[in-house]
């Protein structure tokens, strides 16, 4: 009866997540359907306090329970409360890798709490189990290292760059033939053999996450930590065949399932393909390529030559990219493009579909610093109006501003759709340096005659304008 | 063996309704959907439970322990991080 109640609670609570999920497609409805999710979390996990394993364990075993739980929300609040926004991609990557190390690890404690093997005949579930085990191991290993890899890599303690070398693809096949030796070698359950084994599959997995990771471009990580979003799920649902858990099974699943669509969907805005990001070493090319050096040179101008243009100007558009966020500049922009628009002057902001280190970026950060929902506008609505604006002021945005990617079909880019800034009448583009950008191209745009650089850091550019406007 | 099949049965319309569930999602939501999922993948939570309270020897348990901490930082954290990111999409009255 106990079974029963519990087995029909597991439905409600997947019930919940296919809502939840469901809810969070929809601007209006998703932060409801993320707390509805979490309700439903709170749900499986109660339920599972009643699970026969864990209640003939006893007090010991809830103690552990309660530790083991007190710890994790510690460590967790303290990571989500504290992360800045603009650490968002990094640290969904880092609690995503958490999350296929635990898959992982339970596969682990099942398979330490198997009886000797070899001293039994082995029946068909069992095999099963094993096999499952070890596809949990894999999966989970490779989430893990894969996901730490892209959090170094957007965090920028290790270059964004793609890091490739001679026999890479070999390389992986002999990592994926050893994990697939260990996983037959763990099914035949010997004896002798299967610590080894198991043993085997951690490391190699672990191996196969990094070794899958690194030569993947920084500009790709979104779409990177989109794919190991589904695989952690993926993880989970093979975790729920090993201990016969359905509500592990489905909600497993359903986070496997939508994350492969989603990835596809994030694809599909970059118009690439999924074998194209994960296998096309981008950005890899020889930097520059299309045509060779860039004809023409940079013209740079200072704040007060731009200040006099912006004054005059009636429609202003920005095009924020991932160097407003690492300056931390959204505030002094929203700043400015509230005294322009006290000045006279129409302000929107574009947005790229994946401008930034993830899709919606920066539609997260201009709505922290309060910028009028209906000032954003999306690439596809701006591109037609674009040769009728005055000034586009492209804010550590490169590459989904590069009319390379329309133009030049050697372009590794080339196909991109962009936000065609180079059609405004006046161009700003607020730089560090001369650097190219994430992909390491050279950047059409930068050499256009209607185009000014303004070098700097973008925020003290940005404040200088205003102090400008102000005086 | 029967338990096996239906559970295969449960994954498989799982799978079918995971990619029926998410078609057109605005790009601006991409990111709270992939960190709300992320959140839903912590489900693993419930099989670090069971394992940490097994009786199966010393090892075991500490490897329980292990996945149940780190499959709650994913939870919380998860969760935390997803309604921070959409609480930002409040929409200004003017």
């Amino acid at each position: 009866m106990r079974d029963i109640a519990i087995q029909i609670a597991y439905i409600v609570s997947a019930g919940i997540f296919i809502m939840g999920i469901k809810m969070l497609g929809s601007a209006t409805t998703a932060r409801r359907g993320n707390r509805l999710s979490a309700i439903g979390m709170l749900l499986a996990v109660i339920i599972t306090l009643f699970d026969q394993g864990i209640v003939s364990a006893g007090i010991q075993g809830y103690a552990w329970i309660a530790g083991g739980i007190a710890l994790g929300a510690l460590i967790g609040g303290i990571l989500a409360k504290r992360v800045q926004m603009t650490g968002m991609p990094e640290m969904v990557a880092l609690l995503n890798g958490f999350g296929g190390l635990a898959s992982l690890l339970v596969a682990w404690a099942e398979y330490a709490t198997l009886p000797v093997l070899g001293l039994l005949p082995v029946s068909g579930e069992m095999r099963f189990t094993l096999i499952v085990s070890a596809l949990t191991v894999i999966v989970g290993g490779i989430t893990f290292t894969g996901s730490l890899v892209a959090y170094l890599k957007l965090s920028g303690k290790m270059s964004g760059r793609p890091f490739l070398f001679a026999g890479q693809k070999a390389i992986n096949f002999v990592v994926m033939l050893v994990l697939v030796a260990a996983t037959v070698v763990l099914a035949l359950a010997l004896k002798d053999y299967s610590a080894t084994a198991f043993y085997t599959l951690i490391g190699g997995a672990f191996l196969l996450g990094v070794l899958g990771v690194i030569p993947i471009g920084g500009g790709d990580m979104p779409v990177v930590i989109s794919l190991l979003n589904s695989l952690s799920g993926v993880a989970a649902s093979f975790a729920g065949f090993i201990i016969g858990n359905t509500v592990l099974i489905v909600a497993g699943c359903l986070v496997g399932a939508s994350g492969l669509i989603l990835t596809v969907i994030m694809c599909k805005a970059m118009n690439r393909t999924l074998g194209n990001v994960l296998f096309g070493g981008f950005g890899a090319a020889s930097s520059g390529s299309g045509g060779g050096a860039e004809q023409g040179e940079m013209k740079a101008v200072s704040t007060e030559d731009a200040y006099y243009i912006l004054e005059a100007a009636r429609s202003v558009v920005v095009i924020p990219g991932y160097g407003m966020a690492v300056a931390q500049a959204q505030h002094v922009v929203k700043e400015l493009g509230e005294l322009l628009e006290n000045n006279g002057a129409e302000i929107r902001y574009a947005i790229h579909p994946v401008a930034g280190r993830m899709p919606g970026h920066m539609n997260v950060l201009l709505a922290e610093a309060d910028v009028p929902y209906e000032q954003l506008v999306e690439m596809d609505n701006i591109n037609p109006i674009m040769p009728t604006v005055d000034v586009a002021i492209v804010i550590g945005a490169n590459d989904v501003v590069n009319p390379a990617a329309a133009t030049d079909p050697s372009s590794p880019i080339y196909g991109m759709p962009i936000i065609n800034a180079h059609e405004a009448k006046t161009v700003f583009a607020l730089k560090r340096g001369k650097g190219t950008g994430f992909s390491g191209l050279e950047n059409k745009l930068f050499f256009m005659p209607n185009t000014r650089m303004i070098y700097g850091d973008a925020k003290a550019t940005v404040a200088d304008l205003v102090s400008q406007m102000k005086g | 063996m029967e338990t096996l099949l239906l559970l295969l049965f449960i994954f498989t319309l799982a799978a079918f309704l995971g990619f029926e569930l998410i078609s057109k999602v605005p790009s601006q939501l991409h990111t709270p959907l992939m960190s709300g999922s992320n959140a839903i993948s912590g489900i693993t939570i419930v099989g670090a439970m069971i394992a940490t309270a097994h009786i199966g020897g010393e090892a075991a348990k500490w490897i329980g322990f292990g996945a149940l901490v780190l499959a709650t930082i994913n939870v919380v954290g998860g969760y935390v991080v997803t309604d921070r990111m959409l609480g930002m999409f409040k929409k200004k009255d003017k």
